[in-house]
């Protein structure tokens, strides 16, 4: 009974694995566009901004720069 | 002890599509292959037969490959009569974004675009750019991963000298 429950614990845990894409590293390309961005729009980022403050009482954090080129 | 195999077994699958990718596949040591089978954008050197080949993975969106081109260049000048080669293969997947870049940038030395991924895909760097040193005898003899500035060029002018001086 506990081995089939691990069995499946597993089986459960690959299926939502296999579902990951592993980018290599000279296929960035596209996660690195400017439209990737996630401060694209000026003015929406700072409605999200606001929204985590006024309603979340979290501010800050949001300042990671960069895109996905994963380079260096 | 059953449910302690299992229990590793499930751990190391979950993990081994990550642990396959740790290593450059095209490694010190290992032959240059036969750049020619790989249908390369744009016309490979006449030989590079006891050579010194520096062949460079780099990407018109990538910011150090950006940085490490002058840097190239001025190798390529400073060495191209003692027999060194820098081989720059561009992984864009639009050439428009490569001639851009080239635009901006122009370099004295070869630059090619595998535009099929075959060659990258073969050598599998693990960044952007990764750079590798051939000796005469068309083995690789050093890896860059990334370029690092002065720290990586002052790498490059030791380790270029260095096979420069080594006969066929």
């Amino acid at each position: 009974m506990k081995l089939k429950s691990i069995f499946f614990a597993g089986l459960t845990g690959l299926m939502f694995t296999s579902g990951c894409a592993n980018v290599k590293p000279w296929e960035r390309g596209t996660l690195t566009d400017y439209t990737m961005r996630g401060d694209l729009s000026p003015i929406q980022a700072g409605q999200v901004q606001h929204i985590y403050f006024s309603r979340e009482e979290a501010t800050g954090g949001s300042g990671v720069g960069g895109g996905g080129c994963g380079c260096n | 002890m059953n449910t302690f195999l299992i229990k590793k077994l499930a751990v190391s699958a979950l993990f081994a599509g990550n642990i396959a990718n740790t290593q450059a596949a095209l490694n010190v040591g290992d032959p240059l292959p036969d750049l020619s089978s790989y249908k390369l954008e744009g016309s490979l050197p006449d030989s590079l037969k006891g050579k010194v080949v520096v062949l460079d993975f780099w990407a018109s969106w990538c910011g150090p490959c950006a940085e490490s081109f002058p840097v190239m260049d001025a190798l390529q000048k400073k060495y191209q009569d003692q027999g060194l080669v820098i081989l720059a293969v561009s992984v864009d997947e639009k050439a428009a974004k490569m001639d851009a870049f080239m635009k901006n940038h122009p370099v004295a030395f070869t630059v090619v675009r595998d535009a099929e991924h075959k060659l990258v895909a073969t050598a599998e760097p693990e960044t952007m750019p990764t750079s590798l040193l051939i000796d005469r005898e068309g083995k690789v003899r050093y890896l860059h991963n990334g370029f690092h500035g002065s720290a990586t060029q002052k790498e490059y002018v030791e380790q270029i000298e260095s096979l420069l001086k080594a006969t066929p």
